[in-house]
């Protein structure tokens, strides 16, 4: 009895919360694609709100793991070129890492941490509050709401941080190579040369989908919240959790898929 | 003016709870237009239970429940939404907007006025609970009674046939609370709204009560349906006796 109950009731939440997860998939695709139809819907001030705690509150926290993670890359990958001589190939390494995979993978952890696990709380409270009852019975679709402009603000804010901690990892990796007497020209003659265009525009697309993912399981953890007193700490802690999940798996599959459409 | 149905609000036999728990059993009762009627009875007996199926947001499972002649099924939902308006237990105020924001909140989705319109409407709904001076306030900066009276004024903003109120007097000191009773008295007076009250003081209930109805949790039923004055004297139950003479020598 003991186990199989358990068993059950593991069961049945599990299937809950997919089916809760679903139907806030579609209501928020109803929401996003009914906007263009709507634009007076759509609630500005959120969004801006939004957009500046995502973006300039977070600008100096994702430099500083920009540098860092420059940084440590240079060192890492020093100490193996080095074997060969080939400390000026850090350059190479560094630009292809940071700009195809490290810099959107940093930044997006980031943004979980700050931004994703601030709509939770702050949605969480909302229901907590008895605030998204109140919207219900106004007739208002949580939802559609509260949703599109924390996903807006987050797809917009996640390309403008990556660039900035991708420039930030290029630097700090700059400073490293010159202590390794490779001087700073030649070291950006090779980042120049490896990246392009399409490198750069790929890796910033990845980091707008990260951007999305994030906005949406802060949003979904945010509703989901358990009315006790520490559903809101909870609500925050999956909604960490789900979106570093959740990009990572993305960016799995997008690696997977790429390598082998060129293959 | 929309014609409302003679019963604003009809119960026939339903259960109410939650998925997980069934707290009153077989409640049936009407509230008539332009009525206020009280729901009362100790706390955890499912008053606000009661209200948050009225107000749409739990579905009832078995039994009959209409709000203004209609059932609250998806497709009656927005209809229904526009005709009630809610005080939740708490308020239930938006934290990041201001007070006049709360109420304009309604006026901007649904009443088609103008921004200078919405504006005047928001400031007098304000000025009639009697809160214009605290119009750009956040709900964190005033008291509790002033949020709740703040949710009354958001609630009325589109004009709704019933409103239903949760503990509007309770934690509040004894003026701000006969302050509710008159503006709830004026509201119908002036409006004819219905009221659905959850209420706990005698007083107000004397006050402001046409009708009651009262719970009793330890028997998750309906133990009394009346006017105060016909429950005070005339009630067999000793539960309500109890209740209704608490503390009082002679009424
Ligand atoms: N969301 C919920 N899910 C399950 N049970 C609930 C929920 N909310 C309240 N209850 C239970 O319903 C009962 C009545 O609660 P409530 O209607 O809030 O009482 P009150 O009369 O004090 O307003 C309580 O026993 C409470 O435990
Ligand atoms: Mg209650």
């Amino acid at each position: 009895m003991g186990f199989l109950d358990s068993l059950g009731r593991a069961a049945a939440a599990k299937v809950e919360s997919f089916s809760a997860l679903c139907s806030f998939t579609g209501e928020t695709a109803a929401a996003i694609l009914l906007l263009p139809f709507r634009p007076r819907r759509f609630r500005f001030g959120d969004f801006a709100m939004a957009l500046q705690r995502a973006s300039w509150d977070a600008l100096a926290v994702v430099s500083g793991a920009g540098v860092l993670l420059g940084v440590i890359l240079a060192f890492e990958s020093a100490t193996a070129l080095k074997m060969f001589g080939a400390e000026v190939y850090v350059s190479d390494l560094l630009a292809i890492g940071i700009f195809r995979e490290l810099g959107p993978l940093i930044t997006a952890i980031i943004l979980a941490g700050r931004t994703s696990s601030a709509f939770a709380a702050e949605i969480g409270t909302m229901k907590a509050g008895e605030e998204i009852d109140a919207l219900v019975t106004m007739g208002l679709k949580p939802v559609r709401f509260l949703v599109p402009p924390r996903i807006a603000a987050t797809v917009v804010a996640m390309p403008v941080l990556t660039v900035c901690a991708e420039l930030a990892a290029l630097f700090g990796g700059a400073a490293v190579l010159r202590m390794m007497d490779v001087p700073p020209a030649v070291y950006w003659d090779h980042v120049k040369s490896t990246t392009g265009p399409w490198m750069i525009s790929y890796g910033l697309l990845k980091s707008a989908l990260f951007g999305f993912i994030a906005g949406f399981m802060g949003c979904f953890c945010g509703l989901k919240t358990e009315p006790t007193a520490d559903g809101v700490g909870k609500a925050a802690t999956a909604a960490v959790v789900g979106s570093i999940v959740a990009v990572g798996v993305a960016d799995g599959i997008i690696a997977a898929v790429g390598y082998l459409m060129e293959g | 003016m929309r014609e409302e149905p003679e019963n604003i609000v009809e119960l026939e036999h339903v259960a109410a709870g939650y998925p997980s728990e069934t707290v009153l059993e077989d409640v049936t009762f009407s509230v008539r237009r332009g009525e206020i009627f009280i729901l009362l009875g100790g706390s955890g007996c499912g008053k606000s239970t009661i209200m948050k199926h009225l107000a749409g947001l739990n579905p009832v499972v078995s039994g009959r429940l209409a709000v203004c002649g209609m059932e609250w099924t998806p497709r009656n939902r927005a209809k229904l939404c526009r005709r009630i308006g809610v005080m939740f237990q708490s308020g239930a105020l938006f934290g990041s907007m201001t007070c006049l924001e709360n109420v304009l909140l309604p006026l901007e989705e649904f009443s088609g006025l103008g921004r200078t319109e919405r504006r005047l409407k928001a400031e007098s709904l304000l000025s009639d609970v009697g809160l214009a001076d605290a119009a750009d306030k956040m709900p964190s900066e005033i008291s509790g009674g002033m949020r709740k009276r703040v949710a009354i004024a958001r609630a009325m903003a589109l004009d709704p046939a019933v409103l239903f109120l949760d503990e509007p007097g309770a934690g509040l000191d004894p003026v701000t609370s006969a302050g509710l009773d008159d503006l709830v008295l004026r509201l119908r007076a002036e409006r004819g709204t219905t009221f659905v009250v959850v209420s706990h003081e005698l007083e107000s209930i004397f006050k402001i009560g046409d009708r009651c109805a009262m719970f009793d949790r330890a028997r998750r039923a309906m133990v009394a349906l009346g006017a105060p004055q016909e429950l005070k004297s005339g009630s067999k139950d000793p539960f309500v006796r109890a209740f209704f003479n608490r503390g009082r020598t002679n009424g």
